[in-house]
């Protein structure tokens, strides 16, 4: 049966111009172009450190197939989660219709092997519900972006450029691409009606059904250009859209089903110096971190190239919310628009100044203002990384002597006490001297015990964290738990001190620390701060078990070693809510086993706050970040007690003596004394024991 | 004996509070000694710097330059070496000036110099037992400094009391002795301080707030106590938090490390962050409602009232003194 | 411009307590650990700062023993392009004048044209610059909180009282004590130490520099410590107590005392 239009392939404009030479040359330079601009984009990623991103290749399928195929971050934004789930999918239908069309043009009638028979009509009946679907997604996302604006876009201008028009440009090249492409079909489909032909099914309320329907009428003629215009419309557009990609932030479309295949596995580690090179090797390191462009990773550029500016990063980032100068997407951005701006598609690579500081990028300031809380990647849904980054930045600030004056004593202090207030070794057990009805052993060569308890500098020498110590080892004497600790011997867990950038002094503090664990001989390893937890269990290596004093408390419980009693009178009255820490939720996982502790206090009234497990909203940050003075308009504690407050609570627990040391500043300088309070699970537990 | 010569520091004809003070410091040395205050400058404040000398000065020696206008310690140097005899004993105050002044000094009069000195003990023999302190005050030490063939001895400014003690004498004009006074080094010109930027770290006594002020309509209290005491205000770190304050008055190891004589800690709970940043060994007044608080280990006054309450009645009484 | 720096190993004190040993004649240096003097690690920062717009060297010297030479190392970590440690059993016990005597030795060694030291260091005396200054008949100033350099001269600011500056024109070669704060001197990591860990630091001795043995160690010295003893500190704070007319009748009677009134 001859078609009832001229197809593409055949068709001849004014009669003498075969349109095949479009339909051959169009695929041909976009695909020319496109290669060239991919080839470009390439050369940094060439030229950066290694990085390791190739080992555990199942875990790596999985992540592809929750984070990128099945969207699983997506929905935790609603309304663009869906619109991108919709506008994914359709690519993904779309895709193959888009490749079939390419090639129909030049040779008529083409269908995608395996698209010719029944199963075609399948395909093409869901196709163009997706074309449909992906048409008023990309709509109302234009919509969205371009007048309602969510909150999240707003930012300084210093930061960089917006991406407003960028994106709902490319919510127009969408519409463009489904629109031509179901006018193509609905010419093609009306005339065949017009002439009595067998018409192709068109699925009923779509988009080409539409065009179809208001086509019926159109002259012969008409639709034979409406025909051959569309085609080419949508030709153009395919090709113009794939060269645009790699020009913004719609380069995800391309780079972030690989971002995800690369993406860290593991949360609550540091990358190391440089990949391939060991700990004891890094004497030997010309340079440490990085500092210009090329001393990031090949999978750190790829990051850049991949974000697509959602803005959902920054808008978990406390840092950002009380306004720190620092917005997590930007880095980022900056970073991608240094890589085009210095790997141009024309001319010659420019040559690489320093990426901190004057005529840099970033500012010193930004670098330091994050508290590698990881809200940040918790929340990216194509897998970017930034503390990493954050730290590889601090690296090579600190390798430049550059570190704020603020944080030289502490980290010298570090380095000559192993504590960060430069307080006396021999004083790191003085808070077990107020400790009454339980004894804390010392181990040394002649004492031992099965378990140490890893009390770090915050709880040895702050004396209000003292508390924190004393109440841990309450709850290990009731639980029965034959521990010690390792007094003088003990040194800082440098968790912070490895994320600020002092690579050196932190593997100083690990390599002394795993000693005296490792000479104690003992069995596991209890601690009630995070951070030690999270250094210990991700950064020490051939470590015994490690275990949160949360999850000695539960296990105790649930044992029926530890009995607790239930709340006094004055605690009827108290409504609870739970502060998970960084350090033992997103970078560890530990989420429940707090909340069962302080379940198992019966009577207890217990509410969540909007922001809680992996959204946590970080309290500022511990360790070193203590000493680090941000320009910020407003604390980070003082932003999670107004959280705790809306969510009905007046006592906030927490796992971590930092959060606590932040969160009762927070209550103090939000005015909120006597009608808010915190206090550490350990204590909350311990003044329960039941004896 | 020899003799001692005192350094009159003074500036638009007001004599430093250490122009008495070296005369007390001197009469510790030996009783009975004659003391001479060594006067330098240019201009009509001469004459009346000289004449409040004498009235306690066993002797003023004058020495007018228009090279000595303003006290550059280098020129100062060649004119004290020029003038006062070999073998005697030079006080300065231990302060910018005498600092510049005082150990070029004891090498070109060929002569023993001690600095910062808080106390003095007497002489024993041709030893002169004075005590100074190390460590930012942290340990205090007795010292002896042979003084046979003279000495520069730079006396803590505030320690030894003006105490109306006398002698009495005569002004003895010296500008010819002063001789050349060409130097190396030129003052050019004083840069003062902005107005209003107080620096906490020159402040000789702090009213310092912390917490306690609870709100902050009530850190008006705090600035009018320290105006009645002639004092400035500094607070610590929840006071700059909550921006009741601007940073450059925080006190602490991530604000600012201060120095003064006396430091009144009023709702300061005393964290060693804060006290990090309180050096030299100040006296420390601290009121706060905790007993329990850590200030009253480290301070030497302690009283337990509400800041809010105490702070008006104190400025009360002070201005009624 | 070549500069030469002078620097000193101290106990940092700043966090603990001092303690006395039973003696009574040092602290209990036990538990101390050391550190460059504060102030000289402004100068160093100052001198690589100047060094690197005008261009030159910068050395840094101690007098010690061989434990000082880690200051040195750290000094150099920082940027001191040359290292030179003073030590001779001779200088033990030397007071201010020797120890500026020794240095006066290190100085006519070299041709430097800029001389500086911290504004004091651990005893608090603030001395060594200026009379170094005096014996090689250099001009000098302290408590530098501000170096433009200039030709054959610099521009200098003197921290004076009341937060104001006092701004000299001195000329080349001299003698300038840094004050805290000049700038902010970058820091040093153990990375930093290691990468200078080989450098060869030269050492010399009395003979070396030709210092007459007379002039410098306990012998020579007019100034010399006889003990070491607690300022009275007291106990705790004294609380006051009774009626608030008391209390603020006592506290009155203290703050005058102390100086707290004007």
């Amino acid at each position: 049966m001859e078609p009832v239009l001229i197809s593409p392939a055949s068709f001849k404009l004014f009669g003498f111009i075969p349109t095949v030479l479009f339909s051959i040359l169009i695929p041909l330079a976009g695909v020319g172009l496109f290669t060239y601009i991919m080839a470009t984009r390439v050369a940094p990623l060439v030229k950066a450190n290694p990085d390791f991103r190739f080992d555990r290749p199942k875990e790596r399928i999985i992540n592809v197939l929750k984070i990128w195929l099945a969207q699983y971050r997506h929905p935790r934004y609603m309304m663009a989660g869906v619109l991108h789930i919709i506008i994914f999918f359709g690519f993904l239908i779309l895709s193959v219709r888009s490749t079939e069309l390419v090639i129909a043009g030049i040779s008529s009638g083409f269908h995608m092997p395996g698209l010719g028979g029944a199963l075609g009509d399948i395909y093409y009946f869901f196709k163009d519900y997706a074309a449909t679907a992906v048409f008023f997604a990309v709509i109302i996302a234009a919509i969205r972006r371009g007048i309602f604006r969510p909150d999240r876009y707003i930012y300084p201008k210093s930061y960089g450029h917006d991406h407003t028009n960028e994106a709902v440009f490319v919510c127009l090249v969408i519409a463009t691409l489904m629109v031509s492409e179901s006018l193509y079909e609905a010419a093609l489909v009306a005339a065949e009606i017009q002439a009595g032909h067998e018409a192709t099914f068109l699925a009923p309320a779509t988009l080409a059904w539409f065009f179809k329907n208001i086509l019926l009428d159109a002259t012969p003629e008409k639709l034979q250009t409406l025909h051959i215009i569309s085609y080419y419309v949508h030709d153009f557009t395919f090709f113009f859209f794939l060269c645009f990609l790699p020009m913004g932030k719609h380069f995800h479309v391309i780079t972030s089903l690989f971002n995800v295949f690369f993406m860290r596995l593991d949360r609550g580690n540091v990358r190391p110096v440089r990949y391939g090179v060991s700990d004891e090797e890094l004497d030997d390191l010309e340079s440490f971190g990085v500092k210009k462009f090329e001393d990031f990773t090949w999978k750190d550029i790829l990051d850049f190239y991949t974000c697509a500016d959602c803005g959902r990063c920054s808008d978990q980032c406390p840092a950002n919310t009380v306004k720190r100068p620092l917005s997590p997407r930007f880095i980022s951005i900056k970073g991608r628009d240094y890589a085009f701006n210095h790997f141009p598609l024309m001319g010659n690579f420019v040559a690489q100044e320093p990426l901190i500081g004057e005529g840099g990028i970033y500012s010193e300031d930004e670098i330091w203002s994050c508290t590698t809380c990881g809200a940040c990647e918790q929340e990216c849904p194509i897998g970017i990384e930034y503390i990493n980054k954050i730290v590889d930045l601090r690296r090579g600030m600190v390798d430049e002597g550059n570190v704020p004056q603020t944080l030289q004593k502490p980290l010298s202090s570090l380095e000559k006490r192993g504590n960060p207030y430069g307080k006396m070794e021999k004083k790191r057990a003085d808070w077990t001297k107020e400790l009454e009805d339980c004894e804390v052993k010392i181990l040394d060569k002649k004492t031992t015990a099965e378990t140490l308890y890893f009390v770090d500098s915050v709880s040895s020498f702050d004396e209000r964290m003292q508390e924190v110590a004393r109440a841990t080892s309450k709850i290990l004497c009731a639980t029965g738990v034959d521990f010690g600790i390792l007094g003088k011997a003990e040194k800082d867990s440098g968790n912070e001190v490895k994320r600020f950038g002092e690579e050196m002094l932190y593997q100083s503090l690990k390599d002394h620390n795993s000693k005296a664990i490792l000479k104690s001989g003992v069995k596991n390893i209890v601690t009630a701060d995070p951070h030690a937890f999270n250094a210990l269990k991700n950064e020490y290596t051939d470590m015994p078990p490690v275990e949160h004093i949360s999850q000695v408390i539960t296990k105790g419980v649930s044992s029926g070693k530890l009995k607790l009693k239930g709340v006094t009178e004055e605690e009827q009255a108290k409504v609870y809510t739970y502060h998970d820490p960084c350090y033992l939720g997103r970078h560890n996982g530990v989420y429940e086993d707090p909340r069962d502790a302080i379940d198992a206090i019966s009577g207890i009234k217990r509410v969540e706050m909007l922001k809680n497990r992996d959204r946590s909203f970080c309290c500022s940050g511990g360790g070193l970040m203590l000493f680090y003075e941000p320009e910020e308009e407003e604390r980070m504690g003082v932003v999670r007690v107004k959280q705790a407050r809306k969510a009905g609570a007046n006592v906030i627990v927490t796992a971590c003596p930092f959060c606590l040391v932040n969160m009762e500043d927070a209550i103090k300088v939000a005015g909120l004394e006597g009608k808010m309070e915190a206090i550490d699970l350990g204590e909350l537990v311990a003044a329960h024991i039941e004896k | 004996m020899a003799e001692i010569f005192a350094y009159i520091k003074h500036a638009d004809g007001v004599a430093d509070d250490s122009a008495l003070e070296l005369f007390v410091a001197a009469k510790k040395i030996a009783a009975d000694a004659t003391v001479t205050a060594v006067v330098t400058g240019s201009g009509a404040d001469m004459d009346k710097i000289c004449t409040e000398m004498a009235a306690v000065y066993n002797a003023v020696w004058k020495i007018d330059n228009a090279a000595l206008a303003y006290p550059n310690a280098e020129v100062v140097r060649k004119a004290l070496v020029n003038t006062l005899p070999a073998d005697s004993i030079v006080l300065l105050p231990h302060d910018t000036f005498g600092m510049d002044l005082g150990p070029g000094l004891s090498i070109k009069m060929d002569s023993s110099f001690a600095a910062d000195i808080v106390g003095i003990e007497g002489t024993d023999g041709g030893a002169l037992k004075v005590i100074r302190q190390e460590f930012s005050g942290q340990v205090s030490t007795h010292v002896t400094c042979d003084i046979a063939a003279g000495a520069v001895l730079n006396i803590r400014p505030g320690v030894f009391q003006y105490d109306d003690s006398k002698a009495g004498g005569d002004v003895a004009d010296k500008s010819g002795d002063a001789g050349d006074l060409s130097v190396k080094r030129t003052f050019l010109e004083v840069v003062e301080a902005e107005a209003g930027d107080v620096d906490i770290t020159k402040s000789e006594v702090l009213v310092s707030v912390g917490r306690g002020i609870e709100d902050e309509d009530n850190v008006e209290i705090v600035f009018d106590l320290a105006e009645a005491m002639g004092a400035d205000v500094s607070c610590s770190r929840p006071i700059v938090d909550a921006k009741w304050m601007e940073k450059s008055r925080q006190v602490g190891t991530s604000g600012q490390t201060v120095k003064p004589k006396v430091y009144m800690a009023m709702g300061i709970s005393g964290s060693f962050q804060h006290m990090g940043g309180i050096k030299g060994n100040p006296f420390i007044v601290a009121v706060n409602k905790n007993t329990k608080a850590p200030i009253f280990q480290v301070a030497d006054v302690g009283i337990e009232a509400d800041i809010l309450e105490f702070i008006p009645e104190l400025q009360e009484a002070i201005e009624g003194l | 411009m070549e500069i030469l720096v002078c620097v000193k190993r101290v106990p940092d004190t700043s966090e603990n307590e001092i303690e006395i040993n039973s003696d009574g004649n040092d602290i209990e240096r036990d538990d101390l650990v050391y550190s460059v003097n504060e102030w000289d690690n402004y100068a160093v920062e100052e001198a690589i700062q100047i060094v690197d717009k005008v261009g030159g060297s910068v050395t840094v010297v101690t007098v010690g023993d061989d434990e000082s030479e880690e200051v040195l190392r750290r000094e150099m970590a920082m940027g001191a392009n040359n290292g030179l440690l003073l030590t001779d059993d001779a200088f033990e016990g030397s007071d201010g004048k020797g120890i500026a005597t020794i240095l006066k030795g290190a100085v006519e060694k070299g041709n430097y044209d800029l001389i500086m030291t911290g504004a004091q260091a651990d005893e608090g005396a603030a001395q060594v610059g200026g009379m170094l200054a005096a014996m090689m008949d250099y001009p000098y100033a302290s408590l530098v909180n501000l170096i433009e350099a200039g030709d054959g001269k610099l521009k200098v600011g003197r921290e004076i009282e009341g937060g104001n500056q006092e701004m000299n024109e001195i000329e080349l070669p001299c003698v300038l004590s840094i004050q805290t704060g000049i700038n902010e001197p970058r820091y040093v990591g153990i990375r930093g130490i290691r990468k200078v860990a080989s450098v060869e630091i030269p050492e010399l001795g009395a003979g070396d520099l030709g210092v007459d043995a007379a002039a410098i160690g306990e012998d020579a010295a007019k100034v010399k410590r006889v003990d070491y003893f607690m300022p009275d500190m007291g106990e705790g704070a004294e609380m006051l107590e009774g009626s608030t007319e008391e209390i603020i009748a006592k506290l009155i009677e203290y703050l005058k005392a102390k100086g707290g009134l004007k």
